[in-house]
């Protein structure tokens, strides 16, 4: 166990460095100098001298090794250097932003397993009748449903309801405050991204936990297990439903990551200023530094819950780690 | 040991087993019993593909032309699905986001697809080093989600359908990959694969002839599902504003800007688009469950 343990938490670090060199070179490839955006933007013209001290200033007239070194060196310090829009350090851009994406997507996760894994089981359970084919159309549906598409039709649900009811078209404000100071609050701005989000992690770990569980279903133990008499509830709960999760775990730790990755879309329907938003604007704005730190941050974050994931499994799964 | 020639009886029960040749329409009949669903989402692509196919005919209006006497007009007989907040017709510019999504779809999923499956395969017949590292690109590419991928794309080629295409292509290259090399790898130990490299067959045909026919079912389920995700990636790029480009009729286009603006008042505007793209993916994704069905013949009890 501690050799795959060890194994696969170094196996991290030379991921995170590929990636960190495939974004530092799509962000070199991007076409025009900064510098020249910087100056000409003013349409006045300015001398070479003052393109050369920018690139100094900035540093890319440096060799791109140098370049390479002093931008792993930053992340290693959590330092992603200044906003080029903004002027303000990324990591205080970030730092503002990333709470109210983090609350989306651990909220939209525990909406998705609390929909899929009595869904999915039910659907396996009574396999091939009208509910197994409801569920499966729900969630099929789930999956070819634009997020955005969902939440656009979300708010217009919303406020023709509230002008029924109440006579005036009510939507929640915008402005995130923390679960902590305004519980009633936050979660009027949280819930509607979260359930749009939600609903496509729900559809897809509900195929997921439908045919794992069928395949559970099929297994001699289960025979065993109802021959000697045991309650079909716990058949099905301790038997077949635990050993069926761990393709289901998986699915639900792969797709977080790609979570954060849907957020950029739903956030900006919401109006939400989350980190999905940020990039958004940072790619519209060729803010490269930011762009930079944001792209590392979702990436890291997809790197480490894929680490967790082999080795909750390995933890769960003895013939993971001991092959 | 030998081999026994066939009694009468044997070819008998196999005269009775064999498929009796049947015309279109009886093997129609018959693949609609078997997938009433997987028909279902036959004739929503159909629909859809013949939308895009034959725009130029069948759209009342021009798609692009903006008439200031009819803005954000409801649904009615002149403009069936009514008219956006320029006054464009909305069925007009549905059929004719339907051939781009198609497009953008079909192109996006053929090339990321066959790339990986060439990528996939190589990968596992040769195994040892090349697979090592090509697996550890794999990843490094993996990481990153399929909308960021696009998004870093785009940002370095700029929008339009093209980019858009190549933005979209690229983060699904290695998805395919991974999965082609998975079933590709329990081939490579096959004993006819082994006669082959023996009889020494260059690597090119051994890959081509005897392992590439052997993934093939799961590298078509694989392919419908990406012209699903390839479809709802340019709509959601396009509503970013970071995909197709106006005046270009895109599902994803549609919904962005005015529709949000104008969803209270005329709701038509965000329903149709939204409503076209989840019924071509639904119907895709549906006609993916039923070929998997087929194909795959462990899964036909289930």
């Amino acid at each position: 166990m501690h050799r795959y343990l060890v194994s696969r938490v170094l196996l991290v670090f030379p991921t995170l460095l590929g990636a960190a060199a495939l974004v530092f070179i799509l962000m070199r490839l991007i076409p025009g100098d900064i510098c020249l955006v910087r100056l000409g933007s003013g349409g006045t013209s300015f001398s070479a001298a003052a393109l050369a001290a920018c690139h100094a200033e900035i540093g890319i007239d440096r060799p791109w090794w140098l370049q390479f070194l002093d931008f792993i060196w930053g992340l290693a310090r959590f330092d992603f250097g200044t906003s080029m829009w903004s002027g303000k350090p990324v990591i205080q851009e970030i730092a503002s932003r990333f709470p109210v994406s983090l609350e989306v997507a651990v909220m939209a996760t525990l909406i998705a397993i609390a929909i899929a894994i009595p869904l999915g089981t039910i659907s396996a359970l009574k396999q091939n009748t009208w509910i197994d084919l409801a569920v499966r159309t729900f969630s099929i549906a789930g999956i070819a449903t634009p997020s955005f598409w969902l939440g656009i039709m979300s708010i217009l649900l919303v406020l023709d309801l509230t002008q029924a009811i109440s006579g005036h078209p009510w939507m929640p404000s915008i402005d995130y405050v923390p679960l902590w100071k305004d519980p009633i609050r936050n979660l009027s701005i949280v819930m509607l991204p979260a359930i749009t989000v939600g609903y496509r992690y729900a559809a897809v770990s509900m195929r997921m936990t439908r045919s794992a569980m069928l395949e559970v279903l099929r297994e001699d133990y289960i025979r065993t297990a109802r021959a000697k008499g045991l309650l079909e509830k716990i058949v099905i709960n301790r038997h077949a439903l635990k050993n069926a999760l761990l393709p289901v775990v998986t699915v639900i730790g792969i797709e977080f990551a790609f979570l954060i990755g849907g957020l950029v879309v739903t956030e900006q329907v919401f109006n939400l200023n989350g980190i999905g938003r940020l990039m958004v604007l940072s790619v519209q704005n060729q803010d490269y530094t930011l762009t930079q730190a944001l792209v590392m941050l979702v990436v890291t974050i997809a790197i480490v819950s894929n680490m967790l994931v082999d080795l909750f499994y390995a933890w769960l799964d003895p013939r993971i780690r001991l092959a | 040991m030998t081999i026994a020639a066939p009694t009468p009886t044997g070819t008998a029960v196999f005269a009775d087993d064999r498929i009796p040749p049947r015309g279109v329409v009886a093997s129609t009949i018959r693949f609609v019993r078997r997938q009433p669903v997987g028909s279902i989402g036959i004739v929503l692509v159909a629909l859809f593909g013949f939308a895009g196919l034959f725009a130029d005919f069948l759209a009342p209006y021009n798609p692009t032309a903006n008439d200031f006497t009819a803005m954000t007009e409801a649904p009615s007989w002149a403009h069936w699905l009514g008219t956006d907040q320029l006054g464009r017709d909305i069925l007009s510019r549905i059929l004719f986001g339907a051939r781009t999504a198609f497009v953008v779809g079909l192109t996006s999923a053929l090339v990321g697809g066959f790339s990986g499956l060439v990528l996939g395969v190589g990968s596992a017949y040769f195994g040892g080093r090349i697979d090592l590292v090509l697996q550890r690109l794999l990843d490094i590419l993996m990481s990153f989600p399929l909308i960021i991928m696009a998004l870093a794309v785009v940002s370095i080629f700029g929008t339009g359908v093209h980019n858009v295409i190549a933005a979209i292509t690229i983060p699904l290259i290695p998805r395919c990959a991974r999965v082609v090399r998975s079933s590709a790898l329990a081939i490579r130990e096959v004993p006819y694969v082994d006669a082959a490299r023996a009889l020494g067959f260059s690597h090119s045909r051994i890959i081509l002839a005897h392992m590439v026919p052997n993934v093939v079912a799961p590298f078509l389920i694989m392919l419908t599902s990406f012209v699903g995700q390839a479809i709802l990636a340019e709509a959601s790029l396009s509503y970013l504003g970071l995909g197709v480009q106006e005046p270009v009729a895109a599902w994803g286009l549609m919904l962005q800007g005015g529709a949000e603006e104008y969803a209270s008042t005329a709701p038509w505007i965000a329903v149709f688009p939204g409503l076209a793209i989840m019924l071509t993916v639904f119907g895709i994704n549906l006609f993916g469950d039923a070929l998997r069905d087929v194909l795959d013949p462990k899964l036909r009890e289930r």
